[in-house]
């Protein structure tokens, strides 16, 4: 337990709070049974599938696992590049 | 009306589920229910004993289902409370001596004579929990405010999801509520942040549970233990009363509140 002066200057977090961040955390990855690697290589090949289709910014790419109440959703967020000609421009 | 199949079960050991189990079944048959108690946890049984009926045992669960004993004989009544019966687990045998299929059996053949078959999952997610939850019309998931119980809970309520069994109803047992004022404890609202299941109580931490154990008298049957009030609100939820959650405060008078007050101000 931290003394009470490094609560009152805010030096450490209160144990149950570290306790929750902790159990959301390794929650996630028991849930799914998804390791921080497996998410990488889906990453990688995801990209490859889309980009055999359309243009997308690679660097810009982003999977994640979010939870909500109990269910889990992996989210992936891939910007488009603009076709290069011909295509219609999306209007601002 | 059939009875209803109510399990308790945890993942991790030692959170309470037998006290919770005793102190429930009591609850339920004070209230004038028929109540009987299952000990699902064979080879390691407890219930018989927190619920003070030890002394009694003559046939077993695994004796009815190996046919040794019919449903009756095995069946335990609690003198201090006609309506409740237990039938105790086997000591001398191990989890595969019963199968899911017998429980559901064995619990179809109660379910006419009873309003209420608890049952009493051990620890783990293996053969005993998979009996254990069988026959259960409705699953209360037993934790602590404590990592690893909750993460142990996290993983049965997965399991018992992809049973069918779900959602789980949760019981968070032995809640310090000074440690939780004090931020050293998960809250109630951080439990449920994180389980997301519905609340069906929270018990306070007491030392009358252990007297209670040691007496082989559950602290339900005590009008005036804190813990045995929560369980009792439990089994008023359980019958579908909408029973306000009890605040965990301290019994502590006026004086002593100001007292703090006064020296958290100054």
């Amino acid at each position: 337990m931290s003394s009470f002066f490094d609560r009152l200057f805010g030096r450490t977090p209160p144990s149950a709070q570290t306790a929750k961040e902790r159990l959301q955390l390794v929650l996630i990855h028991d849930r799914t049974d998804l390791s921080p690697a497996i998410l990488e290589t889906l990453k990688d090949e995801i990209i490859a599938v889309i980009s055999r289709h359309v243009d997308i910014d690679r660097e810009g790419v982003e999977i994640n696992l979010t939870q909500s109440q109990r269910e889990n959703r992996l989210v992936a967020n891939i910007p488009l590049l603009d076709a290069p000609s011909g295509g219609r421009k999306r209007r601002k | 009306m059939p009875g209803k199949v109510v399990t308790l079960t945890s993942g991790k050991g030692g959170v309470g589920k037998t006290t919770a189990t005793a102190n429930i079944a009591v609850a339920l048959a004070a209230a004038g229910a028929k109540v009987v108690c299952l000990d699902g946890d064979i080879g390691l049984r407890n219930l018989d004993v927190v619920m003070g009926l030890e002394n009694r045992i003559v046939y077993d669960l695994v004796d009815v289902v190996e046919g040794r004993a019919r449903l009756k004989q095995a069946m335990i009544r609690d003198k201090r409370l006609p309506d409740l019966s237990l039938i105790p687990a086997a000591q001398t045998r191990d989890k595969a001596a019963v199968s899911p299929s017998d429980m559901i059996k064995v619990c179809n053949d109660l379910r006419p004579d009873f309003d209420w078959i608890l049952i009493d999952s051990p620890a783990g997610i293996e053969r005993g929990f998979r009996n254990a939850i069988a026959p259960a019309d409705k699953v209360l998931i037993v934790t602590n405010p404590e990592v690893s119980a909750v993460r142990d809970a996290d993983r049965v309520i997965g399991l018992i999801e992809a049973e069918e069994k779900g959602p789980g109803y949760l019981v968070l047992n032995r809640v310090k509520i000074e440690l939780v004022k004090r931020g050293d404890m998960l809250s109630t609202e951080d439990v449920l942040d994180i389980l997301a299941i519905p609340l069906l109580g929270v018990i306070p931490e007491d030392e009358g549970i252990l007297v209670s154990t040691n007496r082989g008298a559950p602290a339900a049957m005590d009008d005036k233990n804190r813990a045995g009030q929560a369980f009792r609100n439990i089994a008023r939820r359980l019958r579908g009363e909408d029973v306000p959650f009890m605040p965990l405060e301290d019994n502590k008078n006026l004086l002593q509140k100001l007292a703090e007050r006064f020296i958290k101000a100054g």
